[in-house]
């Protein structure tokens, strides 16, 4: 339905690229020579994952977060598998700020987004959402699932205290809240956030260092019901009077 | 593919009627309800009928895909007033007409009583031009799905043995039953890998459905299987070759069941 430009792009000696070149050689990234053809579309790519990361902690910044979740939520209102989103904050975090001084917080957040990222699958987008929030989508979550999995990285960050310059080392939690997505129905970014945001708060009210998933919706279909749909007697059907 | 009862008379020259609108849905998705869609209105046309198919899925059908078809006019741009119904309707390889919801609908997910009385509109308009009008829904219960199945007179469920899909067809009896007071859902088992794989289905899920939902029920509800379809590989390869199992593939035992789902609903 959409028709793809079929314009060339245009010449390379018209780009003004001095700024991209820049902020390219500041983030480390590493181009081919210039003299290559695939020079250009490599400077862009670069560009395009530099404005898709958080540069303090190097993970999805909240544009590339949004582009994930609108992704996450046609795939679950197509194929009607369960996803999971997961918010959360660092707890007082601004003590750690005002205690130690904005680099050790830097360091803070660098360290619980390590952490984030090593409890999740690869298929998982773990982003900085902003100031010391995060957000997690998991795609094809269980719903069984939920709760271990947001225990799990409540676990794995107050296990480890975190060393920042100086010597010190300090104990850092985290606050979750999740949501899953409701299934066959295309909901919107804003309610689906709104909903795991609600959770986070909940967690933080009932005394922080927890982890509280939405109830989700009782199954239209009772464990009673379920036993009698699959009992074994499936192929024999009492109206059956004989192939016609 | 020619069969005996094949109308002869010009469509024009039929006495106005107003067509049967089947809504085709299912519990869970992948069951292949837009594809017993497409087929089963290209089964109706071969046999004469005039039938219009619409993507009631409300943006997310993929029955644009299925068909191959790019149409550059949708429902979305008659819900807006940018085009009007005539334009939106178009030919579909099969013989018969479809109606496009369009990517754009997909801000119309959240059911709002004004898309409520377009699309009920729309059938309106409509149903005197066709002999069925077949309503590809979403899966599931979400409300643009049973808003759907609430404009038709007869409901086809897909499901298949799978249990997820047993599961959810249950739900969706049930859904059917509470809210809506239907009597009669008629299944369509698919992918079935055996003969009278359907019939055992029917049978557990109306003896589920006498067990806890028709004893509260207002209105007793009856499955009735409409028919079985099985697991044929030429399904696949038609779906890859994005045509219509029909015309890919009219001879497999897939198009011959779909055919006898057409000779049902069109005697």
């Amino acid at each position: 339905m959409s028709t793809i430009p079929s314009e060339p792009p245009p010449a390379t000696p018209s780009l003004r690229l001095d700024g991209a070149l820049q902020l390219l050689q500041q983030s480390g990234r590493v181009l081919p020579g210039r003299e290559d053809p695939a020079w250009l579309q490599a400077v862009l790519d670069a560009l395009c994952d530099l404005s898709s990361r958080d540069a303090l902690t190097g993970l999805a910044n909240r544009r590339q977060f949004e582009i994930a979740l609108a992704r996450e939520i046609d795939r679950v209102a197509r194929a009607g598998e369960p996803a999971l989103v997961l918010m959360i904050d660092i707890d007082h975090f601004k003590r750690v700020n005002d205690t130690y001084g904005h680099p050790a917080g830097d360091r803070v957040l660098q360290v619980v987004a390590l952490r984030l990222l090593d409890c999740v699958r690869p298929m998982d987008t773990v982003a900085r959402y902003g100031g010391e929030e995060f957000a997690i989508i998991l795609p094809n979550c269980p719903p069984a699932f939920g709760l271990a999995v947001a225990e799990r990285i409540r676990r794995r960050v107050e296990q480890q205290t975190v060393s920042i310059d100086g010597g010190a080392t300090i104990s850092v939690t985290i606050s979750l809240g999740g949501a899953f997505a409701p299934q066959w129905v295309r909901s919107t970014a804003a309610l689906w956030l709104a909903r795991a945001d609600e959770q986070l708060y909940r967690a933080k009210a009932e005394g922080r260092n927890l982890a509280c998933l939405e109830e989700p919706t009782d199954s239209q279909v009772s464990a009673e019901e379920k036993s009698l749909l699959f009992s074994t007697s499936q192929f024999e059907d009492p109206d059956d009077h004989g192939h016609p | 593919m020619a069969t005996p009862e094949v109308r002869t008379d010009p469509p024009e020259a039929r006495p106005a009627r107003q067509a049967r609108v089947l809504a085709v849905t299912s519990g869970k998705g992948g069951v292949g309800k837009t594809f017993l869609s497409a087929n089963l209105a290209a089964a109706l046309a071969q046999r004469g009928e005039r039938v219009l198919v619409l993507d009631a899925d409300l943006g997310l059908a993929n029955l644009d895909v299925v068909l191959n078809l790019y149409p550059k006019i949708t429902l979305h741009d008659v819900f807006t007033g940018k085009a009007s119904l005539e334009d939106a309707i178009v030919p579909a390889p099969g013989g018969f007409s479809v109606l496009l919801a369009g990517s754009g609908m997909v801000e119309y997910s959240r059911l709002t009583p004004e898309v409520r009385a377009q699309l009920l509109d729309v059938i309106k308009t409509l149903a005197p031009r066709f002999d069925h009008i077949l309503l590809d829904t979403g899966a599931g219960i979400s409300d643009v799905v049973l808003y759907a199945v609430s404009l038709a007179d007869d409901v086809a469920l897909v499901v298949t043995s799978e249990p997820t899909s047993m599961t959810d067809a249950y739900a969706t009896v049930k859904v059917l039953s509470t809210q809506q007071h239907r009597g009669v859902i008629r299944l369509v088992v698919n992918q079935v890998s055996r003969l009278g794989e359907g019939r055992a289905i029917r049978a557990q899920l109306q003896r589920v459905v006498d067990r806890f939902v028709n004893p509260t029920a207002e209105q007793a509800v009856k499955l009735e299987l409409l028919g079985e379809v099985p697991a044929d590989v030429a399904v696949r390869e038609s779906v890859q070759k994005r045509q219509l199992l029909l015309e890919a593939y009219p001879g497999s035992a897939a198009a011959k069941a779909v055919n006898a789902l057409a000779a049902k609903l069109a005697p």
